[in-house]
């Protein structure tokens, strides 16, 4: 379980995020949804400590994440995977590498040992035979799964995923999107995506925070999102004339 | 000016982080050897050029310059020496490497810091700082003390071949001259100096790179402030080394 308690963040005195409370739950595909420039990646960024916050707490499970320094929080980012928006793979590093990184930093494995983690990890993330390549030699959706097998390498017990699916074609989303849910049911992980996919938040929405203006604005499952009355949340989520249809026949 | 000092003082907090205890020194050696391969063997070729013909011209402007009965012809071989050993070799290279190795280093980490690789080895608590910095610093720092005297001995080589080639001097005489008042401690002052130019050229351009923001016009722009920056720094240190070693 992650928990933010009443943060807040500003940039050069804009305020981006204020007195956000929220909960995420284990073993959940927890959603932050909202427009771009409403705050979501700053909470996210946030949450995993890449910003710091100008007041209130952030849990990981019983522990106070803000309270930790750089050193103290090492314990914790181990159990914390990321996929970053544009995968933010190694450049100089080839695939394997990649993938491996985290456990030649941070483990004591034999080499045979890490062989078969980052094989596992790889046919996890369907990329066997690609190991040998360069991030510049990947598609869009290798890239992407290839930072899904470094986030779970080191099997991690949070996982952040930021706009996952941005730049690919809706077939590899809906992949990335059921691969991320089935890692995070398979490893029971409290997983946290920020999207504003709605595909996404169909599919894989299990909790979903909409984040408008720098505000929590409302929070609930795929299923409430259909019903839900709130004007900006419906204005965000049935934007395409496809979503209104589809919201009258829900209704009815 | 104030920006100035922030800047002085984010460079010297940012050492800090690049000189804490790394995770595994295991990584960090293997990732040395990268770096000198990439940094110091790859700037091999470039420093050859560059010194075989400055060592060639410095002997044929002296041969012509010294053209006098009064002035001893073994005078050419001793000033191409000097030129190469006290500043060519260790200034002019730095100057030069400063353009490529700098430039190479702040835009390769400052592609990184925009494309959020940086921050992916935060996340997985890594002291990227050190992780990336440090191994580049070592490598310049240990290799290009070495690329000093291979400067030396090349340029040298290039006025030796020019002397032999023109018949402007005889090559006896130029090599007489290579030895007339030969100071060993000038072999060492060189050395020192490509050391304190490697650490400036590395550590300026990496934290130019770090502290890169926003899109690829910024890492040209914190590749060029690298350049500059360091080659300022260089020539202020050159002149400190120069008044605190005095050859």
């Amino acid at each position: 379980m992650i928990r933010a308690d009443h943060i807040s963040k500003t940039f050069d005195g804009r305020t981006v995020l204020d007195d956000i409370s929220v909960e995420f739950d284990t073993g959940k595909t927890n959603l932050i949804i909202g427009r771009s420039g409403s705050g979501k990646t700053v909470l996210l960024k946030s949450l995993v400590g890449l910003h710091d916050v100008d007041s209130g707490k952030i849990f990981y499970d019983d522990v106070c994440y803000t309270d930790l320094d750089f050193r103290q929080r090492k314990d914790i980012r181990k159990d914390i995977g990321m996929i970053f928006q544009g995968g933010a793979l190694l450049d100089s590093s080839t695939v394997r590498q990649n993938v491996r990184l985290p456990l030649d930093l941070f483990t004591e494995m034999t080499e045979g040992e890490k062989r078969d983690r980052v094989d596992f990890c790889l046919e996890r993330v369907r990329l066997v035979g690609a190991d040998h390549l360069y991030p510049s030699e990947l598609s869009g959706g290798m890239v992407k799964r290839v930072a899904i097998a470094r986030a779970i390498v080191l099997n991690p017990r949070y996982l952040f995923c930021d706009e996952p699916n941005s730049g690919l074609d809706p077939q590899t989303s809906v992949v990335i999107d059921n691969l991320i849910q089935d890692i995070t049911k398979e490893f029971n992980i409290t997983t946290i995506i920020n999207t504003h996919d709605m595909n996404s938040v169909m599919e894989i929405g299990e909790k979903i925070v909409y984040i408008h203006e720098g505000h929590k604005w409302w929070e609930g499952s795929k299923d409430d999102i259909l019903l839900a009355e709130n004007p900006e949340l419906n204005d965000f989520v049935f934007a395409s004339a496809m979503a209104k249809r589809a919201k009258s026949v829900a209704k009815l | 000016m104030i920006k100035f000092f922030e800047n002085i003082g984010r460079y010297f907090m940012l050492l800090g982080k690049v000189f804490s205890r790394p995770e595994k020194a295991r990584i960090y050696w293997s990732r040395i050897g990268f770096e000198i391969e990439a940094l110091g063997f790859n700037s091999i070729s470039l420093t050859a050029i560059i010194s075989a013909f400055i060592g060639a011209v410095v002997a044929l402007q002296m041969a012509i310059t010294l053209e006098s009965p009064f002035i001893p012809q073994f005078m050419i071989g001793y000033s191409t020496r000097e030129v190469m050993v006290l500043e060519f070799s260790s200034t002019v290279v730095a100057l030069i490497l400063a353009g490529k190795v700098g430039s190479n280093i702040a835009s390769e980490i400052g592609t990184m810091r925009i494309t959020e690789q940086i921050d992916a080895l935060e996340i997985m608590g890594v002291n990227s700082a050190s992780y990336l910095i440090l191994p580049k610093i070592v490598a310049t720092v240990l290799f290009f003390p070495l690329l000093t005297l291979f400067s030396i001995v090349v340029g040298i080589v290039g006025g030796f071949a020019i002397a032999a080639f023109t018949g402007m001097i005889l090559p006896g005489h130029y090599i007489e001259g290579l030895f007339y008042c030969f100071e060993p401690f000038s072999i060492t002052y060189a050395l020192v100096k490509g050391a304190v130019f490697a650490f400036i050229i590395t550590s300026i351009s990496a934290y130019c790179g770090y502290y890169a923001k926003g899109n690829s016009l910024e890492v040209g722009r914190a590749s060029t402030r690298a350049v500059v920056s360091s080659s300022i720094t260089i020539m202020i240190f050159d002149l400190i080394l120069t008044q605190i070693m005095r050859v």
